[in-house]
């Protein structure tokens, strides 16, 4: 069903990217998002292209991957793209008809939104890719938890969203299964009208939620079992560690925010 | 028409096309032929269920044909038109509890039938019909499927798999987590559905006893291929074989040869049920005593 999509999947390897802190790899996808509304120009947009890719470079993985991880995005990038070469005024112009022009800015900046999107997912891409789920978790717990001082159940938080990363395999293969259990008696997902489409999903939804609540019940009494009773004075399993590379990474990164800034125009 | 299963060269990739997919089935052939009780074993992770999805064109193979009675089912078939072959082939996957949803048993009995085309009111009378069948009575009817215990949930879930009256059923290990008893019924439910209404079945399933008692062919996987097929009491002799893939003989078959190991004892054709096996000692007994020999002393190994 999802088999093809590869943004957010995570890949298993070794290489330099892969051993970087969680913490500095997510800090520094989230800072390059904001970064890259700093490039108006070509120069920049070069300088964050070498950037993105001696990163992919340096994690190992195939090309081939991220390519693929830009697929399922590819109708709503050209949209935009196209969007901004139909409305955007200034320049040269080649070509008009009412309000729909196409002019030597405009295409600039279609251009440019292209790139933006494919460093965008690039880089995010590359963060799920080397960064398994739970490393994510606990990366995201630590930069919260300066968030508790008012009052945010950080610990909680976190505890979620690693049993929900945990089960969304296991809740595709259900759900997986019980579509194959529900097309053998019949039913064709995915055929029809929308309402036809609609219906057939109620075979589907009812079991997954009902199989989801005795899952919980499940996971919740196991928990307590072996001795949970909240985020109170527990110890740490997995122990991030901040390495010299880690500090390495993030000065590459104020260095090129330098270099944008005097590159921009 | 006849209903014959047949699978020809057949292989399949997961996600073929993107840089996750796996191989799961290389060069199956067999056919599974109208009124047999087939029983597919193999480890884990043999290809077992994927083989099982393709029996109803649920999945379709990426290389070779999958025959299902006239259909024939390759790579590029449609989806559209499928619905004749899943009446027809029925499925109990592994835990089907877990395909439940309607707000009473009647309902979701009937729910099958209802998506081949019959209406509320027949629906309904096959489910009557049907519950008996998986051992529940009629006061079953408008109760919440979720309220049932584990193995009611059970029954009523192939119940309604029944309902779609197939020519041929295909279980998934169906006793998978039912207690003895539970087992032992459900098992012989089959069988007499088997025997009575001539329907073809495909059994996948690790006990090896439930192979020895009913199963009339075997098919044998390992790493997605046909390693053996043939009858249980054939593929049964080779005790070594089957240790080396990682499957095991029957305990009556066990015994038996632990008997000859022991005593010397030779009863012949390897005894695949229980009631096989007590018949032999018997008449092992029988001609030892009318021979004037002890019968409980070891024959020939002394």
């Amino acid at each position: 069903m999802m088999e093809k999509l590869i943004f957010g999947r995570y890949i298993p390897g070794n290489s330099w990217i892969y051993r970087l802190d969680p913490r500095a790899k997510l800090l520094s996808t989230i800072f390059f998002i904001f970064v890259i509304f700093l490039a108006n120009n070509w120069q920049t947009y070069l300088t964050l292209f070498i950037f993105v890719l001696t990163a992919v470079l340096l994690s190992e993985i195939k090309m081939s991957f991220f390519i693929n991880g830009i697929k399922p995005m590819i109708w709503l990038i050209l949209f935009t793209v196209i969007l901004q070469v139909l409305f955007t005024g200034g320049g040269e112009v080649y070509f008009q008809w009412g309000i729909l022009m196409i002019t030597s800015q405009g295409l600039m900046n279609g251009v440019f939104i292209f790139c933006r999107f494919v460093l965008i997912i690039f880089m995010s891409t590359l963060l799920t890719l080397t960064t398994m789920p739970l490393s994510l978790t606990d990366a995201l717990e630590y930069l919260m938890r300066p968030l508790t001082a008012l009052k945010v159940p950080v610990y909680e938080i976190a505890l979620m969203l690693s049993i929900a990363l945990r089960f969304v395999p296991t809740l595709m293969d259900e759900t997986e299964k019980i579509m194959n259990a529900q097309r053998a008696r019949g039913v064709d997902f995915g055929e029809g009208n929308v309402f036809q489409q609609m219906k057939a999903i109620v075979p589907l939804l009812i079991p997954l939620f009902v199989s989801s609540f005795n899952r919980a019940e499940e996971l919740a009494t196991a928990m307590e079992a072996r001795g949970y009773s909240g985020g109170e004075g527990r110890t740490k399993f997995r122990k991030l560690d901040w390495s010299a590379s880690d500090t390495l990474v993030m000065a590459v990164f104020v260095l090129m925010t330098g270099a944008l800034v005097l590159l921009r125009t | 028409m006849v209903m014959d299963i047949t699978f020809e060269k057949v292989g399949y990739t997961y996600q073929k096309g993107s840089p996750f997919e796996s191989r799961a089935l290389y060069d199956i052939d067999f056919d599974i032929k109208q009124g047999s009780y087939t029983a597919l074993v193999g480890h884990t992770g043999s290809g077992k269920s994927t083989i099982l999805r393709h029996l109803n064109a649920l999945n379709k193979p990426t290389e070779g044909k999958v025959i299902i009675g006239d259909r024939e089912i390759i790579s590029t078939t449609n989806n559209k038109n499928l619905k004749g072959i899943r009446k027809k082939v029925g499925i109990v996957f592994q835990f089907p509890e877990a395909q439940l949803f309607e707000e009473t048993i009647a309902k979701d009995i009937a729910f099958g039938p209802k998506n081949f085309g019959a209406t509320e009111e027949e629906g309904i009378e096959i489910a009557k019909r049907m519950l008996p069948l998986v051992g529940l009575d009629e006061t079953y009817m408008e109760r919440s499927p979720f309220d049932l215990s584990g193995g009611q949930m059970r029954r009523v879930a192939i119940a309604g798999v029944l309902a779609m009256e197939p020519e041929v059923l295909v279980l998934d290990e169906p006793t998978a987590g039912l207690d003895p008893k539970g087992r032992t019924e459900m098992m012989e439910m089959f069988y007499s559905l088997y025997k009575e209404q001539g329907i073809t079945i495909v059994l996948v399933t690790h006990q090896m006893e439930d192979v020895a008692n009913y199963a009339n062919h075997m098919i044998i996987l390992e790493n997605g291929t046909v390693v053996k097929e043939g009858a249980p009491r054939e593929i049964f002799k080779d005790e070594a074989w089957l240790e080396s893939k990682q499957l095991d003989v029957p305990a009556t078959v066990s015994f038996a040869s632990r008997l000859e190991e022991r005593i010397g004892l030779q009863l012949g054709e390897i005894p695949l049920t229980t009631e096989e096996l007590a018949d032999k000692l018997v008449a092992e007994l029988n001609r030892k005593t009318a021979a004037g020999l002890n019968p409980f002393e070891g024959g020939d190994a002394k």
